[in-house]
């Protein structure tokens, strides 16, 4: 017993360290706790909720433990009782059968309205209209394309602040799942369907926006700054991103969803029905809605090509395509 | 000249290069086999390998084999743990390219889920069940030897990938479509669904083994409600192999289809859907974590009521517990993609449903703390890790009902918080508890003891490391920073916690370090550290027999009256002292090889389809079937140990007590 006392003793400088490193991580408010934005809000408030909820098991748990530690320990002048058959009592078990599903009970309510409540896919209210925008995960950067104001970007989001934005996702390239802490959670992209996520920036600011889904080589490097401003400066901002040098053209994309690093890039124009085709295009292995004059995406190995040449020609399907995501709103 | 360029073509390809490290690695392989085959050649000792350890049929001796691979994967996975530290602790820093960090993170998660963690449980069932219900060996002995040796080349041929071909990098599941042809087009998927598939087969079998084992084999008078806890959770961990492990088995067959012939099963072309391989890889994975972690319970269980000197509190309600776990395992697969659109009443159904299990393992929480109460407690190191374990799963379970919460794991998805959660409760759970079920039951495998000295420095280490490592990344993930992202920038703040966390890290690296060293030392000095048939004042059957068990087990066998056994048994002296024993013949499985070069056969079949070369697999595979031919055609089987025989070695057991 003394040896362990030792080992406490010499631990505690170790301990005292990590834990003064880990409170000064946690007095500058980390994204997830420090929401700008209602649907950040909502979550943040759920995960104090059920913290909560969490901590009345815990809090006595740790206190029984260590006190039962302490008072059973074998030692030669120890009065506390010793009953080694005593097995069993009805009374004690219900109790802690009874308190866990309480506030399992409980939880699981709270999780069901907010269910409904944050459903992602599920419209904000609010007076503005939101703006749409359309992502596409792609190898190893995002775009985001702008159809009401016809404009694209890569790896930047620029948002105006107290409106909804209506995102609109997909990927033309492994699965990723497409993250702004602050804002909300996130939302997977995912090629052959259009996911929907509604959120909003309540401030103005610049918020990290980050791929959450591993999807290869430079996953790491597909991270985005999102800037909301206010209408002005976003309509500014459009204004002039409409006068930027280049175009996106359909050849231009496939060039830009080839595997690569990507910079920020701006578009002044994007060509008619793009996200529609990036959806479609794999739907059940046929192009539905291809432009005359358009190539196969090349983005395949050579490898599979082989295999395409003894596909079977198929009827287009058109109802398969976009019921998976969540388009129509609940 | 151009047979020397085909040859080194070939040999670039073959091989890994260009990578010092991976150079290191692989000369010291070769090194490493060089000496072995040199040591075994001097000592001529190859006859003795073959006969008591390649052909054996004993389970105390597959157990053993299946730990010293454990150990040997936990320490790989833990060098994998390590460099990935490393790479983290600094933002932008460039240790490792970002093609060798994500080898490097699917390695570690295949080897510490599926050949660390899974044979280390495999070696403790094999050891500690039949001698819990008082058998003389599992109830398909040669059965076992063929698990193991599946597990043991389904293992190599995983492991042989980082030297050649070159190692998976999609993910320790990986997804489709990043792990089709399209997107992973080397060799290292390949590698990856062979080494599972083949020792996967290895473990459904052992699933199959262990309940036939547990509901046939018990000794006279153990009923299914007589049974030790341990023995209960292996039961309930079994039950979810035979139904979890066909569904692995089947999706890497498909995965494999898609890759080797084009077939379509999880790509969009052709009508698949990625979305399948993601639900069905999830129905095993999910019941996977159970199967690791429902026999910890059971250790723990064991453990605390023999160093509380007490009878186990509750016991109906833990084997209720345990059975509830079992079912309610495959009704959670999709909490682990809430983020991925399924709507609102898929994601409530399966958040209530992964929330719930938390009440079956409170009451067991809540049973273990009431075993001790009113006991008398000794911290001995199989003690210590139980203890440790409480706080540490508690926080860990806790944070599973947070990320339980469907919107709220919005936030916490594929973050950090998801990393330091599930490294809560694998480590905190399964490690911990399998360190403790080691240091328990090790006097009964090998007769000597582990030394406590270093035995409690390792837990420390490993204790304070695990803290310091991994509670900073609940707090990176809020914060942001997603699994698998190779670096970071400065401008994320990111960097002082991680720095912490490899500290973390490397602290428990030096726990490591001092198991080691512990098993070395008392090796080194076992006289010191011989123990008797029952070293802790154990309570069920497995502490009445010496340490070792001899090859029978029981030269008797014992009948059973209540679920402690062997403490009643002490408790009552005057019962254990009968007169003359009367010994019978004891009926044996016979050794045999064919487990070994099946499996071998296993192996070059793997190694063939991993590069497609069927001039290699078919030949194998046609060996393969020759085996399983001369099986069934193989009568001489079994022996019978003659009567004086068993009485020599307990009359050397019994001298050698007095």
């Amino acid at each position: 017993m003394m040896k362990m006392r030792k080992f406490v003793k010499a631990a505690f400088p170790i301990l005292a360290l990590a834990m003064i490193v880990l409170l000064a991580g946690c007095s500058n408010q980390v994204m997830v706790l420090d929401p700008k934005g209602p649907i950040g809000a909502g979550q943040r408030d759920l995960i104090v909720i059920s913290t909560i909820l969490c901590a009345i098991i815990l809090v006595p748990v740790f206190a029984l433990t260590a006190w039962i530690v302490w008072r059973y320990r074998d030692s030669k002048d120890n009065k506390a009782a010793y009953k080694p058959n005593w097995s069993h009592s009805n009374t004690l078990e219900t109790i802690w059968w009874g308190i866990p599903i309480v506030i399992i009970l409980i939880l699981a309510i709270v999780t069901a309205r907010y269910t409904y409540a944050l459903e992602p896919s599920k419209a904000l209210q609010s007076e503005k209209k939101p703006v749409t925008v359309q992502v596409t995960s792609l190898d190893w950067k995002w775009l985001f394309m702008y159809p009401e104001q016809g404009i694209a970007t890569v790896n930047y989001l620029q948002i105006p602040e107290g409106t909804p934005i209506k995102f609109e996702l997909t990927s033309d390239a492994p699965m990723n799942s497409f993250w702004i802490p602050q804002l909300g959670g996130q939302i997977y992209s995912m090629s052959g369907m259009a996911m929907t996520l509604y959120l909003q920036a309540d401030e103005i600011g610049h918020y990290f926006g980050t791929a959450a889904n591993f999807s290869g080589e430079h996953f790491a490097d597909m991270t985005f700054d999102v800037n909301a401003t206010s209408q002005a400066d976003f309509d500014a901002w459009v204004a002039k991103t409409k006068q930027a040098p280049t175009t996106l053209t359909m050849d231009g994309y496939e060039a830009l969803a080839k595997p690569g690093k990507s910079g920020v890039q701006y578009f002044s124009s994007i060509p008619d029905g793009l996200f529609q085709h990036i959806v479609t295009k794999y739907a059940n292995g046929q192009m539905i809605h291809t432009e005359p004059g358009m190539r196969t995406p090349q983005h395949k190995m050579k490898e599979e090509s082989v295999v395409d040449e003894v596909k079977k020609p198929q009827q287009p399907d058109y109802k398969a395509p976009m019921d998976h995501g969540s388009m129509n709103n609940h | 000249m151009r047979m020397l360029d085909s040859i080194k073509q070939f040999a670039s390809e073959f091989f890994v290069t260009g990578d010092p490290m991976i150079l290191g690695a692989q000369v010291s392989i070769g090194l490493s086999m060089v000496a072995m085959v040199v040591v075994l050649t001097m000592f001529k000792k190859w006859g003795w390998l073959w006969r008591e350890w390649l052909t054996s049929v004993d389970h105390k001796r597959i157990g053993i084999m299946y730990i010293i691979c454990s150990i040997m994967m936990l320490f790989r996975g833990g060098v994998d743990a390590l460099l990935m530290r490393m790479q983290l602790a600094m933002p932008d820093n460039q240790f490792l390219q970002p093609e060798h960090y994500n080898q490097i993170f699917t390695t570690h998660g295949v080897i510490m889920i599926l050949f660390m963690a899974m044979p280390l449980m495999f070696g403790l069932f094999n050891i500690v069940v039949p001698l819990q219900i008082g058998a003389r060996d599992v109830a398909y002995p040669f059965l076992n030897s063929l698990s193991f040796w599946m597990f043991f080349w389904g293992a190599m041929l995983f492991n042989v990938s980082f030297v050649i071909g070159g190692s998976p990098d999609a993910g320790w599941l990986s997804y489709p479509p990043l792990s089709e042809l399209s997107h992973s087009p080397g060799i290292g998927q390949n590698f990856y669904i062979w080494g599972i598939q083949i020792s996967g087969i290895g473990s459904l079998a052992t699933g199959i083994n262990f309940i036939v084992t547990i509901l046939k084999m018990r000794t006279p008078g153990m009923t299914l409600m007589k049974m030790p806890m341990f023995t209960w959770s292996v039961f309930s961990s079994c039950v979810i192999i035979i139904f979890a492990f066909p569904i692995l088995t089947v999706t890497l067959a498909l995965l494999f289809l898609d890759r080797f012939v084009g077939a379509h099963f999880f790509t969009l072309d052709g009508g698949g859907n990625p979305m399948m391989y993601i639900n069905l890889i999830w129905m095993w994975g999910h019941p996977e974590v159970y199967i690791v972690v429902l026999p910890a319970f059971g250790i723990f269980s064991d453990v605390v009521s023999t160093f509380s000197k007490k009878k186990l509190f509750g016991y109906k309600s833990m084997v209720f517990a345990m059975l509830i776990i079992s079912l309610l395992s495959f009704f959670t697969w999709v909490h682990h993609f809430f983020t991925m659109g399924s709507g609102a009443d898929v994601n409530i159904f399966f958040a209530i449903s992964t929330m719930a299990i938390a009440i079956p393992t409170g009451v067991k929480i809540f049973n273990w703390l009431f075993t001790m109460y009113r006991g008398r407690l000794k911290f001995t190191t199989p003690m210590l890790w139980t203890i440790a374990f409480i706080p540490c799963f508690v926080v860990g379970g806790m944070t599973g009902v947070l990320l339980s919460v469907a919107p709220a794991d919005f936030q916490f998805h594929n973050s950090y918080f998801l990393i330091a959660h599930f490294h809560q409760v694998l480590i905190g759970g399964v490690a911990f508890g399998y360190f403790a079920g080691l240091y328990y039951w090790w006097p009964k495998m090998f007769g000597f003891s582990l030394n406590e000295h270093l035995g409690k420095w390792a837990f420390w280490l490993w204790n304070i490391g695990f803290y310091v490592c991994f509670m900073p990344q609940y707090f990176l993930g809020l914060d942001g920073m997603t699994r698998r992202t190779y670096t970071y920038s400065w401008d994320m703040g990111w960097g002082p916690l991680n720095l912490v966390s490899t500290i973390g890290g490397f602290l428990m690296g030096i726990g490591f370090l001092f198991q080691v060293w512990q098993i070395a030392h008392s090796i080194k000095f076992i006289k010191q550290h011989r123990a008797s048939g029952d070293p802790w004042d154990g309570r069920t059957l497995e502490w009445s027999i010496p340490s070792p068990a001899p090859i029978y087990n029981f030269a008797v066998l014992p009948t059973v009256k209540t679920t402690d056994e062997w403490w009643e048994q002490k408790q009552n002296k005057s019962a254990a002292t009968k007169g003359d024993v009367h010994y019978e013949p004891i009926h044996m499985p016979k050794n045999s090889a064919i487990p070994f070069i099946k499996s071998t056969l296993w192996f070059f079949a793997g190694f063939g389809f991993v590069w497609g070369w069927l001039w290699l697999a078919i030949p194998a595979m046609i060996g393969v079937a020759i085996c399983m031919i001369a099986r069934s055609f193989s009568y001489d089987t079994d022996y019978y140990i003659p009567v004086e025989e068993i009485k020599q070695t307990e009359a050397a057991w019994k001298g050698a007590k007095v």
